[in-house]
């Protein structure tokens, strides 16, 4: 195909050309629903990283006068309000605005570093095996088959049990379990991309196995990963919320979504908006996600070229 | 006389992402009844859009406007009810890739009669009988038992044959052969247009031939229409077209087909030997069933021969007969069971593979397709310095860089376009980008794999005079694979024809266009076809009956040998007929 876009001058004349990733940045831009979900996306995320500076409570401070109030401006009646928490107090007179924002720094962060986690070890480990082939290959994707048919719950119950309830075993617990279906999705890119002719002019030039790898495999499988890695977090969050819901999550006076959802599902009855607020702001972050990897695999799709 | 099929100042536009695309302008054609139309033009000339905007067949982002009248009917913008009885009805159209236009799940019989019984009214028995009758008409042996296969099970040959009795057997007016022959090997092609030509004689049918191929037209069209860039550049008779071409383009194309009778290079000073292959084979095991022993498919099987110093070396042969991948395992891109390749006196099997890895800046290749060949995430530039980064590691950036434009300047590319992508060039273009990755290391031998096969042939001739040159001013050896025995013939010293992983005869070109001796030789020489109307509609030529046989078969090899039969071992022996034209042994 012949360009027909515009065409940009460096300093030396030479033409600057529409790289892949130009064309498919170009076409994401252009699809609204994800560039809505983008902006929300980072709305909440601005929300979470300041929390602190956004409500004059602290995410922790107990309050016994206004347990479980309805925040000022609720239209229904209820047992008592709180007007200076906008989203009112849960069971122990915290504020739940800041506790919802403190939740999603916590269930953000295990997100991105979980779904971090299994995207390095996954695409490297997928790589690796989907260009090695052979016996390699095969001894690689059977490892992933054994750890595959653990029992995932079980498995984080043993965890929790053996090395005590804490922060970063969420992230070992999550991202052990991620990268193995991350290392399927590149192996089987790998295989594809293999067959390619330009990996087989690569070698004819004289490249070695670890450079073909690194510069033709990977820069060409990154597409559909990426459309992966968007798919995945919202699945993490969610993961973190359900251990969180069966109290296998994040301890006290830290929170997190599922943590939120799981206090506010006891209370549904007597005070709804320890539900609501936490749901919302999950639904609304899970849906950008999946928004944003329709997007991605809109734009990255290479039949529409 | 109401002509068959008028089409006026039609137009079709396609809305893309990067604006409005005018794929056709104004295009006007006449098709009388038992009227063969050829229509010519090179990739993206809109050729094929033309015929399927006429019968409302184009994607739902096309626009088309101007009149098409089928019997004095106007059926552009007709509701969809009367276009469907008229497509497949009175109208049928065969496609290029005969796999892909046959739904695989369904029976070759089923799918022959499904057309029948939508649109005469016959019982299924009488269609079935009528399938059969049609499948012999095109020649296909064992009809009654091909009626229950289904599509992977036959060969492309085979299967463009079914295609060509779908299309006929509801007694159209006109069939539209979009490119019939383009994917299949030139003796079944000859098959092909064989029965293409019977059609039109016997069964009056108008034909709209459309091709990129000038050959091809030649022995069938009475008009030729030649299309550039959406437009009709010129239309009349096949003879005024091909010996008083009037408008420029149908000039150059012209001149841009290989002569089957130009004279090939003269043979150079033969210089020393630079590599040797001896009994070279390469067998892949197939599998057959879960449990299956492997069958081992032997896809190259006892190659032998030397390349000198700035000789090319032209590879002939079919699709299957082991080529490319001869090509592969005396590079050392693939495996080979057995045999040996020496380089300059040294047994490449001995050597190390890191020693591998320096040694292939003497030797490097061109593949097929100019676009799968490139990296499409790398800017050009840095494919082309890749195989300099990986062997002259030693390099400064900048001098890479100064090589890298240079190179791009020898081989006719702007070196202001070295930050450009693969996929905003041409196929050309990208070819040449190939080929500047390969010169750029200063190679001794150049292997071209089909190298300009997937090209126009006015970028084709381009391309091979660009190799030409190369090969002037460096002395490279070149090993040139084709399937195309003119673009062979045109740059070739020696040349070596390929049957199932055999050489099957080995002579300097001269020698082996003139006067070739073994009877599959013969066959492909006959079957190619010159831009030339009236030598093609008097040729008589040598078809060779049937498909090329499987690999797997292991008789497959006495084909021209059949008094041998009786022991299926035997492998026909290459005897010197002439001082340097060896020829197997045949019937």
């Amino acid at each position: 195909m012949i360009a027909t876009g515009q065409t940009l001058k460096s300093s030396k004349g030479e033409i600057k050309g529409r790289s892949l990733w130009v064309d498919a940045r170009h076409r994401l831009m252009r699809n609204r629903a994800a560039v809505a979900s983008m902006i929300v996306l980072g709305l909440v995320a601005g929300l979470a990283i300041l929390a602190p500076l956004l409500s004059p409570f602290a995410y922790d401070e107990v309050n016994y006068d206004i347990i479980a109030c309805a925040p000022g401006w609720w239209p229904v009646q209820a047992a008592c309000t709180a007007p200076g928490h906008i989203f009112g107090t849960d069971a122990v007179g915290r504020d739940l605005f800041e506790r919802v924002l403190f939740g999603a720094r916590v269930s953000l962060a295990v997100g991105l570093v979980a779904t971090l986690v299994s995207l390095i070890i996954g695409v490297l480990y997928g790589a690796i095996a989907g260009y090695a082939g052979g016996r390699l290959d095969g001894l690689m994707m059977r490892i992933v088959d054994v750890l595959y048919s653990l029992p995932f719950i079980f498995f984080v119950i043993i965890l929790m049990v053996m090395f005590d309830r804490n922060f970063i075993l969420l992230f070992v617990a999550i991202g052990a379990v991620e990268w193995l279906t991350m290392a399927r999705i590149v192996r089987g890119q790998t295989l594809s991309i293999k067959q390619k002719e330009f990996i087989e002019a690569a070698r004819a030039a004289g490249v070695g196995p670890m450079g073909i790898i690194l510069r033709h495999v990977i820069p060409n499988v990154v597409g559909p990963v990426m459309v992966y890695v968007t798919l995945t977090v919202p699945g993490v969050i969610l993961t973190e919320s359900f251990l969180s819901f069966l109290g296998l999550g994040i301890q006290e006076p830290l929170t997190s979504w599922g943590v939120l959802i799981s206090d506010g599902a006891d209370q549904m009855e007597t005070a709804p908006w320890m539900l609501l607020f936490p749901a919302l702001f999950m639904a609304v972050t899970l849906f950008c996600f999946n928004f944003i990897g329709d997007g991605l695999r809109d734009a990255l799709d290479p039949k529409d070229r | 006389m109401k002509p068959l099929l008028e089409i006026t100042d039609l137009d079709v536009r396609f809305a893309t992402a990067d604006g409005e695309v005018e794929a056709v302008k104004d295009a006007c054609l006449v098709i009388d009844e038992g009227e063969c139309l050829g229509v010519v033009g090179e990739s993206g000339s809109g050729k094929s859009q033309l015929f399927l905007a006429a019968f409302g067949l184009i994607a739902a982002n096309g626009k088309v406007t101007g009149s098409v009248k089928y019997r004095g009917e106007e059926i552009l913008g007709a509701p969809p009810k009367r276009l469907n009885a008229l497509r497949g009805g009175a109208v049928t159209m065969i496609f290029q890739d005969p796999l892909t236009s046959l739904t695989p799940h369904m029976r070759i019989g089923d799918q022959i009669i499904e057309a029948l019984m939508l649109h005469r009214n016959v019982s299924r028995a009488e269609a079935r009988q009528r399938a059969r009758e049609m499948l012999d008409y095109v020649r296909i042996p064992e009809s009654a038992r091909r009626l229950r296969q289904y599509p992977h099970e036959l060969s492309g040959g085979m299967r463009q044959r079914v295609m060509i009795a779908m299309a006929t057997i509801t007694g159209p007016d006109l069939i539209i052969a979009d490119e019939p022959t383009t994917a299949l090997d030139v003796t079944v092609q000859a098959q092909i247009l064989e029965i293409l030509r019977a059609l039109k004689t016997d069964k009056r049918t108008a034909i709209a031939m459309i091709s990129h191929d000038m050959g091809v037209i030649a022995g069938l069209a009475d008009r030729v229409q030649v299309m550039r860039h959406g437009r009709i550049v010129e239309c009349g008779g096949a003879d005024d077209i091909f010996y008083a071409p009037k408008n420029d383009y149908t000039r150059a194309l012209l001149a841009a087909i290989p002569k089957a009778d130009e004279p090939p290079p003269p043979p150079t000073a033969v210089g020393a030997p630079l590599l040797s292959v001896d009994d070279l084979k390469v067998t892949f095991p197939v599998k057959s069933g879960l449990f299956g022993k492997p069958q081992m498919l032997r896809a190259v099987d006892g190659v032998s021969f030397t390349l000198h110093q700035g000789e090319t070396l032209g590879v002939v042969g079919e699709s299957g007969c082991g080529k490319s991948t001869l090509a592969r395992a005396v590079l050392k891109l693939a495996a080979k069971t057995a045999g040996r390749v020496v380089w300059l006196g040294r047994d490449l099997d001995a050597v190390t593979h890191a020693d591998l890895r320096a040694l292939r800046e003497d030797f490097q290749i061109v593949f097929q397709d100019p676009l799968a060949s490139l990296d499409p995430r790398m800017p050009i530039g840095h494919s082309i310095a890749e195989p300099l980064k990986a062997l002259q590691p030693g390099l400064s950036r900048e001098s890479v860089r100064e090589k890298v434009r240079a190179m791009m300047v020898r081989v006719g590319l702007d070196p202001l376009w070295i930050n450009r992508y693969p996929h905003e060039f041409s196929g050309g273009q990208n070819q040449r980008v190939g080929l500047a990755r390969a010169m750029i290391v200063g190679p001794k031998m150049l292997v071209c794999d089909e190298a300009v096969s997937a090209l126009d042939v006015t970028i084709q001739a381009q391309i091979v005079e660009l190799i030409q040159g190369l090969q002037a001013e460096t002395g490279l050896s070149l090993i040139f694979i084709s399937h195309d025995l003119s673009v062979v013939r045109r740059l070739s010293h020696r040349v070596m024809v390929l049957y199932l992983g055999r050489v099957v005869e080995l002579a300097p070109a001269a020698m082996l266009y003139d006067d070739p001796r073994h009877p599959y030789t013969r066959a492909l020489l006959s079957a190619v076809l010159s831009p030339d109307p009236r030598r093609e509609r008097a040729r008589k030529r040598e078809l060779l009956t049937g498909d090329l046989p499987s690999p797997l078969d292991p008789k497959a090899q006495l084909t021209f040998l059949k008094s041998r039969l009786d022991t299926p071992d035997y492998r026909p022996k290459l005897e010197e007929v002439a001082p340097r034209h060896f020829v197997a042994e045949h019937d």
